[in-house]
């Protein structure tokens, strides 16, 4: 009964994406206001039916209903119940499911947040975030029922893959997919301003807190999910270049730019048409990972079973939806003014260099990821592609870009002078320059890669702390207190600068995990004492725990140095008798300095392991990198600017426009 | 150059890409000429299918001619080939060992007892990592290994009767000679 409910949730749901979708866009075209009062209840209503459909699913997963087919795939009566209720997005139908349930919930923030914006432009809004549903209701309907039955029902589930009975799965892909959809705001913006003809300063300034939010959730995700695979995966890397990591990478890239873009827009006027294209940019990349993933094109690490009716259907979908779009763009953009002018050497064009940098970076990971493809499209052969190429080449892209990062705050808008800015950053040079040479030797080796990416970490971290001192020297003649001139600066210029340390804790992290990192294969036996540095790993032996739904060995190391105990290291090797799978599970004594991390190979005769030991300097700065990210982008968000959940300030600039308008 | 026309670069580029998208679907990943020929196979240890308990090491393999198969119940082209691969198990000429790649061991056991089973022994690997290292491309792939432990040719796609008799028997017997 229950997993009925949810298949005519899912149906009804559909119908209402296709009111929300088209009635309202004709409402507002033909004056009609019957018509196009829709869209929020349409929106509100197809809000709720999806959730119920949600709620059915995840019911039936709580359950343990294993006469639905999905459930009986993807979970287990002994699955522990967190895990149960995660395993929703444990597959290919739940995944889609959780893909409308987020779309659904950015429409409904967008009914409940976006009240500020004109009235024609809220339902245009609303409107093709419906059109955007209507295409994913239909695919989960047509293609990827999650509710289909199995009669008779299995006794039992096949349990969901132990690769994925992890706290990193409960949180993970929601993070990850709210980051990924919510770009679908940013490009509602774009269509309905080009429907609108309005590309201007408040465009731009609508747009800009919905995207950071995305932009916020989507660096969490991508951080999440690297931590993720760095421990359950068992051999310590974060980053694969996989398919589906490129996937939600591309995204972030594009949706950086616009990040930046949206801000030029927002100041100057400028890059109108650029930030209007980088805006459907980020969302169709979105739309073709989905594609990518779902499909089944590429395999990966994440591959999932092909099946080219699903390929066929998300590909029409990409044509209508990007295809619309950029003939959109093609017919209106053409009509938008060229912003104010600026010269070559100004924040502007320091900005689009920022733009064309990332954006190149995203084509390159593009290219990398699609070429086995289009090599083969061609009959030109095969070659395969991987982290050696997109190692070089996305450094390669990247370096000057993150060059230019330190001097674009410093530059003046319209004209700028480089020689002054120079002056400003000659200490930051000397500190990049003495470091690039100093931490290599310090840490034993001095390579021309490790030199180059120590430079550009210190370079970025020292340039963003001497922007602040910049800042409140400028300051200083009016609010001489040094409190009060730190309080009266904008949070989102704190955000920005948090952001940016980010950026170059993120690349002082790459750097030194990849020049420094140490990794050992060792047979050990019982009371073996392996030697890193002056670290002594002691393996104390094995021991057979039970877990909820498995059996595990579980081996302790004790580390020491110089005679000092500085961690129990306790790996495990799990069994999942369900799946008849073994997975590894390996143990990490997480540090500001080193990571140590020890996993279990395989069990060797009298009690001996072959373990692996692997010494991960500065491996954690890479999330904590991450993490100021986001957290920049969040402090960007309560600028007073963009407070979207004030509704007193929203009430205001409503009321000013008005009497403007007026 | 014309200013409406600059407006329709990104669509073009789009309906470009949705070619090629369009033409991947139909298509399967086949004769990569991998890198790894002429090298020194990868070596690895991975527990062995439905008996977690013995390790399968590759360096055992050092002085005999070998094929490594890599497979997976969920690969609709092994099946395929999996016949071919019953041929060559009968006729005893080679050994062939398996890998079987991102796979739940209980589903590929169950996909051996149904269809019989071509391996001398098969390796696991759960999450791709050794996979990685040969540069599996897709499943199923194979490698021709011989005596020094080198990679010398290798099979993207199913190995057909046509590739088995024109390509891998002439290797074969000049490797084992």
């Amino acid at each position: 009964m229950i997993p009925e409910i949810g298949q005519f949730s899912l149906i009804l749901a559909f119908c209402f994406a296709i009111v929300q979708g088209t009635l309202p866009l004709v409402g507002v075209w033909k004056n009609n206001t019957a018509l196009s009062n829709l869209a929020v209840p349409a929106a509100r209503t197809q809000f709720a039916f999806v959730a119920i459909a949600f709620i059915c699913l995840d019911y039936s997963f709580y359950a343990n209903d294993f006469s639905v087919l999905y459930v009986a795939s993807n979970s287990n009566s002994h699955l522990p119940l967190a895990y149960r209720l995660a395993a929703l997005w444990g597959g290919h139908e739940g995944s889609m499911i959780l893909w409308v349930s987020i779309l659904a919930l950015w429409t409904m923030a967008v009914t409940l947040f976006a009240k500020s914006l004109p009235e024609t432009f809220r339902i245009r809004l609303i409107s093709v975030m419906g059109m955007v549903s209507i295409g994913f209701l239909a695919f989960i309907i047509f293609t990827s029922n999650p509710f289909e039955r199995l009669i008779p029902a299995a006794l039992d589930g096949r349990d969901l893959n132990p690769l994925l009975q992890d706290p990193g799965m409960v949180f993970h892909p929601p993070v990850l997919y709210m980051g990924y959809v919510g770009f679908s705001v940013a490009f509602a913006f774009a269509i309905a301003a080009l429907l609108d003809g309005r590309l201007d300063i408040t465009w731009a300034r609508w747009t800009r807190p919905w995207t950071t939010v995305a932009w916020v959730f989507l660096t969490l995700g991508i951080a999440f999910g690297s931590k993720w695979a760095y421990y359950e995966l068992g051999w310590g890397g974060w980053w694969f270049w996989d398919a589906v990591e490129n996937a939600s990478f591309m995204p972030w890239l594009v949706g950086t730019a616009l990040i930046h873009s949206l801000a030029v827009t927002e100041k100057r006027d400028a890059f109108k048409v650029w930030t209007v294209l980088l805006s459907i940019c980020a969302f169709s990349l979105s739309l073709l990972g989905t594609f990518l993933v779902r499909s089944g094109v590429l395999t990966s690490v994440h591959a999932f079973a092909t099946d080219p009716r699903r390929g066929v259907f998300i590909l029409m979908y990409l044509v209508v939806v990007i295809g619309g779009a950029l003939i959109l763009f093609a017919w209106r953009a053409p009509k938008v003014g060229l912003g104010e002018k600026f010269d070559v050497v100004s924040r502007e064009s320091m900005l689009l260099t920022n733009n064309v940098v990332l954006v190149a970076a995203a084509g390159s990971v593009l290219l990398g990821t699609m070429y086995p493809l289009l090599m083969d499209a061609l009959g030109a052969g095969k070659i395969s592609v991987g982290p050696p190429y997109f190692d070089a080449v996305f450094v390669a892209i990247m370096a000057p870009g993150l060059f230019l990062m330190g001097l674009g705050p410093l530059a003046k808008w319209k004209k700028a002078s480089l020689p002054e800015i120079g002056m400003r950053l000659r200490v930051a040079a000397i500190i990049s320059l003495v470091s690039a040479l100093l931490v290599p030797l310090l840490m034993g080796k001095l390579t021309l890669m490790t030199a180059i990416g120590v430079f550009l970490g210190i370079w970025v971290a020292s340039t963003t702390i001497i922007l602040l001192v910049n800042r409140i020297k400028t300051r200083k003649m009016a609010t001489p207190d040094l409190v009060e001139n730190l309080k009266g600066i904008p949070l989102a210029f704190y955000g920005m600068l948090l952001a940016h340390l980010g950026i170059g804790v993120f690349i002082l992290g790459v750097t030194l995990v990849k020049g420094y990192e140490s990794e050992q294969d060792l047979r050990m036996d019982k009371n073996d004492v392996a030697k890193i540095g002056s670290l002594e790993f002691h393996f104390d032996g094995t021991q057979e725990i039970a877990g909820p739904n498995y059996m595990s060995t579980e081996g302790t190391f004790t580390v020491t140095s110089n005679g000092k105990q500085v961690a129990i290291l306790q790996p495990e090797k799990r069994f999942y008798p369900v799946q008849g799978s073994v997975m590894t599970e390996a143990a990490i004594q997480p540090g500001v300095i080193k990571d140590m991390y020890v996993s279990l190979g395989e069990p060797l005769e009298n009690g001996a392991w072959s373990v692996r030991i692997y010494i991960k300097p500065f491996v954690q700065w890479i999330w904590a990198g991450a993490i100021l990210m986001a957290l920049g982008g969040i402090l960007a968000l309560t600028d007073k600017r963009y407070r979207i959940l004030n509704k007193k300030a929203a009430k205001e600039a409503q009321d000013a426009l008005e009497a403007f308008e007026a | 150059m014309n200013r409406t026309f600059k407006f329709l670069i990104p669509l073009v580029l789009f309906f470009i890409a949705v070619g090629f998208l369009f033409k991947g679907l139909y298509l399967d990943p086949h004769e990569v000429p991998s890198p790894l020929v002429g090298k020194p196979a990868p070596m690895f240890q991975a527990p062995v299918l439905s008996d977690a308990s013995k390790t399968f090491n590759s360096a055992d393999m050092k002085g005999q001619v070998w094929l490594l198969n890599v497979w997976a119940s969920w690969c609709g082209a092994c099946r395929e080939e999996h016949p071919v691969l019953m041929a060559m198990a009968k006729s005893d000429q080679i050994a062939t060992y398996g890998l079987d790649y991102k796979d739940i061991d209980q589903e590929a056991q169950a996909v051996l007892d149904a269809n019989g089973n071509p391996y001398k022994t098969i390796a696991t690997d759960a999450n791709g990592k050794i996979g990685i290292d040969y540069g599996v491309y897709g499943v199923p792939e194979t490698y021709v290994i011989d005596k020094a432990g080198v990679i010398r040719y290798k099979q993207i796609g199913p190995i057909t009767e046509e590739v088995l008799i024109n390509k891998i028997v002439p290797l074969l017997k000049e490797l084992q000679r």
